[in-house]
């Protein structure tokens, strides 16, 4: 590959989570998708490699949410010019849904905010209503 | 103000003392001309009631709704479409509102100051504000207290926002519940993290409440129980009776946020130790306090207001004294101008 982006270790069981998360149904580009390859660390791992795409940091920090430590390369000119493990942000803006039926964001068209109050553990908190999720809860928002 | 976990040690005890000017001279001209909204899309009378005439006592005017099916939002406005068209009308936003969270998305679609008057069953500082004030004026501090709350420790927005409010001043909590209405455990968690002491208990009786300063007292609620045998069982066990009162401090004093309804007897009433009237008086006096602060008005200002109105009623008074005094005044005169004219009669006719 040239010019893109590759994604890897990424928990086999997430991976079609990730793919959903990034839209990358709806791309054109030259897309690679590895499933339940071997991982000295996971065991079994995804990896996705995209062509001529760039994310920027709200489209790739939802992969985070999901899956922790997934691995992201940044190829140019057939180098990898960026290699960085995906963290949570402090903020999730527009990316989860609050689990909270009678929370403000669930009423109203606008757009989530979560404060993540613990990276590790991905645990966040709803900046309306002030209830806060762990990951096991942590529905997202659809991409469409 | 949106929520009171936001506020220092500091901005409490200013409010406080805020809340106190306004105790000594509830009537003011420091809000004229101003244009306060209440938006109740949930009917709560009480508190409406509360912030409209701290409005009025301030000398703003009052609009607003008070019934949600009224409102366009029952035609499907949205929050936003009818906090910015307010925002053109009103000073000060008041809002009271089913949804958790609500005060805090309308703060940042307007300018104009949005106060909570309630957002579903998250907070409710005005509320908490006026509980901190009847603390305060009753035990003189609101320093290392002991601090009984009893009922529905579950669901009772108000025990929760004391409890974060408290936390500035070493309190030591009780927590007296039905295991279906305990304390949850996040706000447990709460307390250890901020250090923070809190016992629990089930037995609400004479001898578990002798070394409370303040019996904080809720209502346990038919509706909040899955399970009504559970409800039958303890729905007399939380009861407050003035005989339970015998053996208790002399400084305690009884709060409860209204409205109650059987859970403290009406015997209470007449113990001196019973507290809650005068609690929801204290909240017209709090809520003047955070209408004058969300507008940017400060306790200096409110302080040199206050010197106004004293001297101003010294003034009057003096002025009256005169007044009054004057009919003896003018005779006094008369007698003297007759004695006079008798004197200059007399030395003429001589």
């Amino acid at each position: 590959m040239k010019n893109g982006t590759v994604i890897d270790h990424i928990p086999s069981d997430k991976l079609f989570t990730v793919v959903a998360l990034l839209g990358l149904e709806h791309l054109t580009n030259n897309i690679t998708i590895g499933y339940n390859l071997d991982s000295k660390l996971l065991g079994k791992k995804g990896i996705i490699k995209i062509a001529d795409k760039f994310f920027s940091n709200d489209e790739i920090n939802r992969i985070a949410v999901v899956a922790p430590n997934v691995m992201m390369n940044i190829i140019r000119d057939y180098e990898v010019v960026e290699k960085k493990i995906l963290q949570l942000p402090d903020e999730l803006i527009g990316i989860v849904k609050c689990s909270n039926q009678k929370c403000i964001t669930n009423n109203e068209p606008m757009p989530t905010r979560f404060h993540v109050i613990d990276k590790e553990n991905c645990v966040i908190k709803c900046h309306y209503c002030e209830k806060e999720q762990s990951r096991a809860e942590i529905q997202i928002i659809s991409n469409e | 103000m949106v929520t009171i976990a936001d506020y220092t040690r500091e901005k409490i005890l200013y409010m406080l003392e805020m809340a106190r000017e306004f105790e000594k001279h509830p009537n003011r001209h420091l809000l004229y001309g101003k244009v306060v909204a209440t938006l109740f899309f949930e009917p709560s009378t009480r508190t409406r009631l509360s912030f409209e005439t701290a409005a009025n006592r301030l000398g703003a005017r009052v609009i607003g709704f008070s019934d949600p099916m009224s409102t366009s939002s029952s035609k499907g406005e949205t929050l936003n479409d009818t906090i910015k068209m307010v925002s053109n009308y009103a000073d000060i936003i008041v809002m009271r509102h089913y949804l958790e969270g609500a005060a805090r998305y309308a703060s940042e679609v307007t300018d104009v100051p949005v106060v909570n008057a309630g957002d579903g069953a998250h907070q409710h500082p005005s509320q908490t504000m006026l509980d901190l004030y009847s603390i305060y004026k009753t035990q003189g501090t609101l320093e290392n207290l002991h601090i009984y709350l009893v009922g529905d420790l579950k669901y009772g927005r108000t025990v929760h926002s004391l409890i974060q409010a408290m936390r500035h001043f070493n309190p030591t909590f009780h927590f007296i519940a039905p295991d279906e209405l305990r304390m949850p455990e996040e706000y447990k968690i709460y307390c250890r993290e901020h250090d923070i002491k809190f016992v629990e208990h089930k037995d609400f009786t004479a001898e578990s409440i002798t070394d409370a300063d303040i019996l904080y007292m809720t209502r346990v609620q038919r509706e909040r129980f899955t399970d009504l045998d559970e409800y039958e069982r303890v729905k007399n066990v939380y009861i407050l009776r003035n005989a339970m009162l015998a053996n208790t401090k002399p400084n305690l004093r009884i709060l409860h946020p209204l409205p109650r309804v059987n859970e403290i007897a009406y015997d209470v009433d007449q113990n001196e130790k019973a507290y809650y009237f005068q609690q929801a008086q204290n909240g017209l006096y709090a809520r003047e306090a955070i209408l004058s602060d969300v507008l940017g008005i400060t306790l200096d200002e409110v302080k040199a207001d206050s010197l106004k109105i004293e001297a101003t009623e010294k003034m009057s008074g003096a002025v009256k004294n005169i007044t009054d005094d004057l009919p003896g005044v003018i005779n006094n005169f008369k007698d003297n101008v007759e004695k006079m004219a008798k004197q200059v009669r007399d030395t003429f006719n001589r």
